[in-house]
């Protein structure tokens, strides 16, 4: 991966998507680059979270996606015949809309994925230090280190959403894809959970999806604008929502739809 | 101004629609208690029926340990439940045996890896089993399962635990497989999005994520199944050989409470200390059927809260 001389951590390469009969993307071609928070923003229906949904195929879940065209995520099509999922769902953890802690205890939630991907017997202790760097990285630990044991529904929502994003930690994934990670939060919330992205920022490549502009403007390096199912518009965050290029894009993000 | 004033003061008036209206609130209302009122309505003729017995002759010791059932000896009649107890029990435990694993398979297949029209039919089909009469599956003991038995395992008789074990398992599994479905699909499916996500194989989702959650629903299959069995009676007392029995082995004939009343409620006098003592096993299988069937709908009200 580092010797690929173009660094992009996910590429698509005339992406066409249906549902159904209904198409929901437009030959999209995308490149996001590694190690970079970059933002997929627009009105809702505009395919934002299905291009999301796509990368790491949870989308299949439905049954009647098809798909055509390339996702490559450093450089593999993930749709290839060769692929298997498990692999690539290692590789590209997800962050949902609502925060969705599995049943359970915190600590089971940390070690869920790690058990998947590392099975075998670790000593009790290794397990301590896995739940506590990952929930250190969230900045959850200090709060939660003494009720470890408790159901993970017993939390905020943003300490859940934290705790969703600290679960996928332990499997190494390169790409995170978060989708409207904090919609179902209030603002303090959305802060915190905002702020702890940002510090993520570099060891992960990030793909955020959100309908909050400030968001994006804030919280992200590159911005991605979809409108209907086609992107309109990529570039730097802070030249998209100050110099945009396309009259769409303009008219969005002053607000006149959406 | 006139006009308005007489228009404020029409709704102090009844008219028909209300008249109707309440008609049908309190129609609604007696139809919704009449369910509870049969209830106890039933269970307080079979206690007052049974209560003769209760007074006079009934030692709870004797009742309850004694496995003589011999309510017609003319010089001693002895009232012990506790063959017929073993009887039943010994037919529902095996039942579970056969049908815990079908259902719960069975669940696990139509709500998980089934989709769409092939899910729909098997479930019809699943009601369709549920509705097949008793007294069918007590033939099909009778008449295919009994000489299958005495040829695959060399036996005398075909007629006993195992025959009515595997009978009521496969009664029991349709309603079973049915609230089982039912447990699996309350698990909220992020639950599976989020194990899926995480990169969980589909065996790894069900097994340590969709289970652990539906695991009070499941539970209260069982038990709704152990209550089938339990009041089962007429594939019992025609699979099991009727035999007053303790069972040693699952090829010994057993005879189970409900066959019991059945079998010889029709041939005792009214009144009598037979025909009270029949009343009495009535009561004790009423409270033991309503122990189960309120612990399963208690833990299935649990997940529902949760």
């Amino acid at each position: 991966m580092i010797t690929s001389n173009k660094n992009f951590a996910i590429e698509t390469k005339n992406l066409n998507l249906w549902y159904g009969t209904f198409q929901a993307l437009f030959d999209v071609n995308l490149q996001i680059k590694e190690g970079q928070i970059t933002s997929l923003i627009g009105p809702s229906g505009c395919g934002k979270s299905t291009l999301l949904r796509s990368i790491n195929r949870i989308n299949e879940r439905l049954g009647y996606v098809r798909i055509d065209g390339d996702i490559e995520v450093f450089n593999k099509n993930v749709y290839d015949a060769d692929v298997a999922l498990v692999q690539l769902r290692k590789q590209v953890g997800m962050v949902f809309q609502r925060p969705n802690p599995l049943p359970g205890s915190i600590r089971e939630n940390v070690l869920y994925g790690h058990k998947l991907h590392k099975p075998g017997k670790i000593t009790r202790h290794q397990q301590d230090e896995i739940v506590e760097k990952a929930l250190s990285q969230v900045l959850l630990w200090d709060k939660v280190k003494d009720h470890l044991n408790r159901p993970a529904s017993g939390l905020s929502l943003e300490e859940q959403q934290k705790l969703c994003i600290a679960r996928l930690l332990p499997v190494q994934p390169k790409i995170l894809l978060m989708d409207e990670p904090c919609s179902a939060l209030d603002p303090a919330g959305t802060a915190a959970v905002e702020e702890l992205i940002w510090e993520l920022r570099g060891e992960y490549t990030i793909l955020i999806v959100t309908h909050n502009m400030a968001q994006a403007r804030r919280a992200s390096e590159e911005c991605i604008f979809m409108l209907m199912g086609e992107v309109v518009e990529h570039s730097l965050t802070s030249e998209l929502f100050v110099t945009p290029q396309s009259t769409k894009t303009a008219d969005y993000i002053e607000g006149r739809y959406g | 101004m006139t006009t308005q004033s007489n228009q404020l003061a029409s709704f102090d008036q009844r008219d028909k629609e209300w008249y109707i209206d309440k008609a049908i609130q309190i129609i609604v209302f007696m139809s919704g208690i009449s369910a509870i009122l049969f209830v106890v309505g039933i269970f307080a003729f079979v206690t007052m029926e049974g209560f003769g017995f209760l007074l006079k002759d009934f030692s709870i010791s004797e009742f309850l340990l004694s496995p003589w059932w011999e309510p017609t000896d003319e010089d001693e009649p002895t009232y012990g439940i506790l063959a017929l107890v073993a009887g039943t029990a010994s037919v529902t435990g095996l039942a579970m045996l056969v049908a815990v694993p079908f259902s719960l398979g069975a669940a696990i297949y139509i709500g998980e890896f089934a989709s769409g029209k092939k899910r729909e039919y098997l479930k019809i089909l699943i009601e369709l089993l549920a509705a097949i009469p008793s007294v069918v599956w007590g033939f099909i003991g009778l008449t295919i399962m009994n000489p299958l038995i005495i040829a695959v395992f060399d036996v005398p008789v075909g007629l006993n635990v195992l025959n009515a074990g595997i009978i009521l398992g496969l009664m029991a599994a349709p309603i079973m497989t049915s609230i089982a479905e039912d447990a699996l699909k309350a698990v909220p499916d992020r639950y599976r999005e989020a194990a899926e996500a995480l990169g969980a194989t589909r065996w790894q989702v069900i097994y340590k994520t969709v289970l652990p959650a539906a695991k009070n629903g499941l539970l209260g299959a069982v038990l709704l199944g152990v209550g089938r069995g339990f009041g089962e009676t007429m594939a019992v007392l025609m699979a099991t050989g009727h035999a007053i029995n303790i069972p040693g082995s699952v090829f010994d004939p057993v005879r189970a409470l409900t066959a019991t009343i059945a079998a010889e409620l029709g041939e005792t006098a009214v009144g009598s200390t037979h025909y009270e003592a029949l009343f009495t096993i009535g009561i004790f299988l009423f409270l033991i059927t309503f122990i189960i069937n309120l612990t399963a709908d208690l833990i299935v009200r649990g997940i529902r809260k949760q």
